[in-house]
């Protein structure tokens, strides 16, 4: 390593202290946005270091908590990779968690968009990928050319030279862990002749009890990326993710090689799921609820036993995981329960109201909910999105909800527009205000639904009060 | 209250058509329909499908990514040009976003590549190899159809846009950008307008951001069905101005 490097690797490192000191929380990616000011390679160098090379993960939703999952798992291993845990996951935010932590191998989140650019200089061994939904079409542009990019990536991935060794089943090359349920992700394994790469395995749901009654709304893969025919689905499971095929020629959904066989959702509480694996069958208590966590697991399960861990030790890391900040987790405020739920794209916010329907079963006047919608950069310019969510779903199911937010009164007008009785509705601009006003009324629990900058916002909040001080890196 | 009255909406290529939350528009003058007691039908016109224009009074078209727009182009020219043609000439409202906006021109050039347009609308447009015209966007508009009672209205959305349309001498845009870009980012103008159609790229959607724009649809798709001129009861448009005023800020207009 240059002495000039060295010189520059210190003097963003030496940032990261004074950020922290100077109590400008939140300052985790300071060393890495100076480094790579400095030193544009400084990524590829930093990584040089990954002995065992790296396992990167990028999907529109869940990414942050597949990687959760798989640190989980690691760790119940022993294993404790260079990850950039804090969701910062740019690549200032990958260069920062190489600046500030040691280790022989890594786990990496990464933006969709910036996956092309940063992964195939992080020493990747496996690539974990778990869908693409229509996401903030106002900075990744239209879904398709996002699919275009990473099809190239994996192309040349594919192509190129040995990946470093993992402990215990090594390929000869890159790894990839891809979504067999989701078409675009799917066909990202299949080389120009439909057969399958080296190196992939597939995970999905086999579990038909748990599919959709018809196709949501936020559909976004209706095409076959080979042919441009119409997909034909028999289920579907969240969004376009569920069992498909081509009616026009083979590039349907690939048989799932870790799958879950039986999945039964407890709400809140989380799920019960049966998976099939090449090393076994696993039974799971998951701790986190939804269709779309089971997604999750099953990635981090495929990670897990791609990088050498045995099935039990898997198991055991994935009931001991945590939600990761904002995603399903439930902080007490002023003595009563707050569950966070982030939303911030249509599939993802379905997934939460799916979540809140099963919530609203039983007796009882309805869930008291807080959404708080922000249209800064990193939620999307463009709240159109809101109007392609299916907030219909609970719409006889709300006893108050509260709307914040930068632009809160669109978010009102939806809720009114998707049935939800106009006197149940109010609107507050004010984060913490209005946070304070949803807790005070609300009987019991509170849902609070934030985008992403909101759930920042919150997260800020509750910190300032000492309410989740934990989370602060 | 006017129980005898219908809006008949008939949506073009809803499965291809979608991609900004189109649905939203659709679900606003649905609602707006219902609560002052107004009929409401939906029909959809997917690939290969015709349909009578005389049983349509407002046609919606939304936007899709390229490759959609490209197979709904080309279907929607064979299967369906000469029906929307007869329905804007009869007075039948239309509302056009995005890539629906740019089929109604002659042509609209990919690249190499130039799909040819229904050709409703005198305008032409042509993907730049520029920046993609992205944010939020107000304009200021003249939605009256004659000259004499011209009334100028305010509306917000948001544009996400790489073609850049120019309008035909003949052409009357939808209204002058006040913040924003609108058709190229050049002219300072912003969609088309023509008898009762409008084409525009504004989105967000459109029509929940701009309350009195949906109503008008809604009054001349009525007026076209029943050949007399319709007044719309008021509705409690709270939500609906705070909702617009909000867009007006993001947009930097106040």
């Amino acid at each position: 390593m240059s002495a000039l490097f060295s010189l520059k690797r210190g003097l963003a490192r030496a940032s990261g202290g004074l950020s922290r000191i100077s109590g400008r929380g939140g300052g985790t990616t300071l060393p890495g946005r100076l480094l790579v000011g400095m030193a544009p390679d400084a990524i590829e160098r930093l990584a040089q270091d990954l002995d065992r090379g790296s396992i990167v993960v990028s999907s529109t939703n869940g990414k942050t908590t597949t990687a959760g999952m798989i640190a989980g798992v690691l760790a119940a291993a022993g294993r404790h990779p260079v990850h950039n845990r804090a969701g910062s996951n740019m690549h200032w935010g990958v260069a920062t968690a190489l600046l500030e932590q040691v280790g022989d191998e890594g786990l990496f989140e990464l933006d969709e968009a910036w996956l092309p650019r940063v992964a195939p200089q992080l020493r990747p061994r496996l690539l974990v990928l778990g869908n693409l939904f229509r996401d903030q079409l106002d900075r990744y542009g239209e879904l398709e050319h996002l699919a275009d990019e990473w099809a190239d990536l994996v192309e040349s991935l594919a192509t190129t030279a040995p990946a470093p060794d993992s402990a215990g089943s090594a390929p000869d090359g890159v790894g990839f862990a891809l979504c067999a349920d989701d078409p675009l992700v799917a066909d990202l394994g299949r080389d120009a002749e439909l057969r399958r790469r080296p190196g992939v395995t597939y995970f999905g749901i086999e579990d038909a009890s748990q599919a959709l009654p018809e196709l949501q709304h936020a559909h976004d893969a209706k095409h076959c990326r080979r042919c441009g025919a119409a997909y034909r689905y028999d289920r579907a499971f969240v969004g376009h993710l569920g069992h498909y095929s081509c009616p026009s020629c083979d590039a349907g959904r690939p048989v799932a090689d870790v799958a879950a066989t039986r999945v039964e959702l407890r709400g809140m509480a989380g799920s019960q799921l049966l998976v099939d694996t090449p090393e076994g069958e696993l039974g799971l208590e998951l701790p986190l609820p939804g269709l779309y966590n089971v997604y999750n697991a099953l990635a981090a399960i495929t990670a897990g036993l791609r990088s050498g861990v045995p099935l039990e030790t898997i198991g055991a890391g994935l009931e001991s995981t945590r939600a990761v900040f904002g995603r399903v987790e439930t902080i007490e405020v002023a003595g009563k329960p707050v569950s966070i739920l982030l939303i911030k794209n249509p599939a993802g916010a379905n997934e939460v109201l799916r979540t809140l329907r099963l919530e609203r079963e039983g007796p009882g006047e309805g869930l008291d909910i807080w959404i708080a919608l922000n249209d800064r950069i990193a939620d999307g310019r463009d709240v159109s999105w809101i109007w392609d969510a299916d907030f219909e779903l609970l719409a006889d199911g709300v006893r108050r909800v509260v709307c914040s937010g930068s632009r809160a009164a669109e978010m009102a007008l939806r809720l009114k527009y998707a049935g939800w009785p106009r006197d149940r509705i109010e609107v507050s601009d004010r984060i913490a205000a209005s946070l304070d006003d949803a807790v005070t009324a609300a009987p019991g629990r509170l849902f609070a639904l934030p985008t992403y900058t909101a759930l920042l916002e919150l997260r800020r909040l509750l910190s300032d009060r000492g309410l989740a001080a934990e989370y602060w890196d | 209250m006017r129980t005898d009255l219908e809006l008949r909406l008939l949506a073009l290529y809803p499965e291809q058509m979608n991609i900004y939350a189109d649905r939203g528009n659709i679900i606003f003058l649905q609602r707006r329909c219902e609560w002052r007691g107004i009929g409401f039908s939906y029909a959809a016109a997917g690939p290969g499908e015709g349909f009578d224009p005389g049983e349509h009074d407002l046609v919606y078209i939304g936007g899709g990514q390229d490759r959609d727009q490209v197979l709904v182009a080309e279907d929607m020219l064979r299967s369906k040009g000469a029906a929307i043609d007869s329905a804007i000439e009869d007075g039948a409202a239309l509302l056009a976003v995005c890539g629906g906006y740019q089929l109604l021109g002659h042509s609209y050039q990919l690249g190499e590549r130039s799909i040819q347009g229904l050709g409703v609308a005198d305008l032409e447009t042509v993907r730049g190899e520029g920046e993609r015209l992205i944010g939020n966007i107000a304009i200021e508009a003249d939605l009256r159809p004659g000259p004499d009672d011209a009334e100028a209205l305010v509306l917000s959305g948001f544009e996400n846009h790489g073609g850049r349309t120019h309008l035909g001498a003949g052409a009357t845009p939808l209204g002058r950008v006040v913040h924003g870009h609108g058709n190229n980012g050049r002219d300072g103008l912003e969609g088309v307008r023509r008898l009762n159609m409008i084409g525009t790229y504004m989105h967000g959607p459109l029509l929940p951001k701009n309350a009195p724009l949906a109503d008008l649809l809604i009054a001349r798709a009525l007026e076209r069905r029943s050949g007399s001129e319709v007044a719309l009861e008021p509705l409690e448009d709270d939500l609906e101005r705070l909702s617009h005023q909000a867009a007006l800020r993001a947009a930097g207009g106040g």
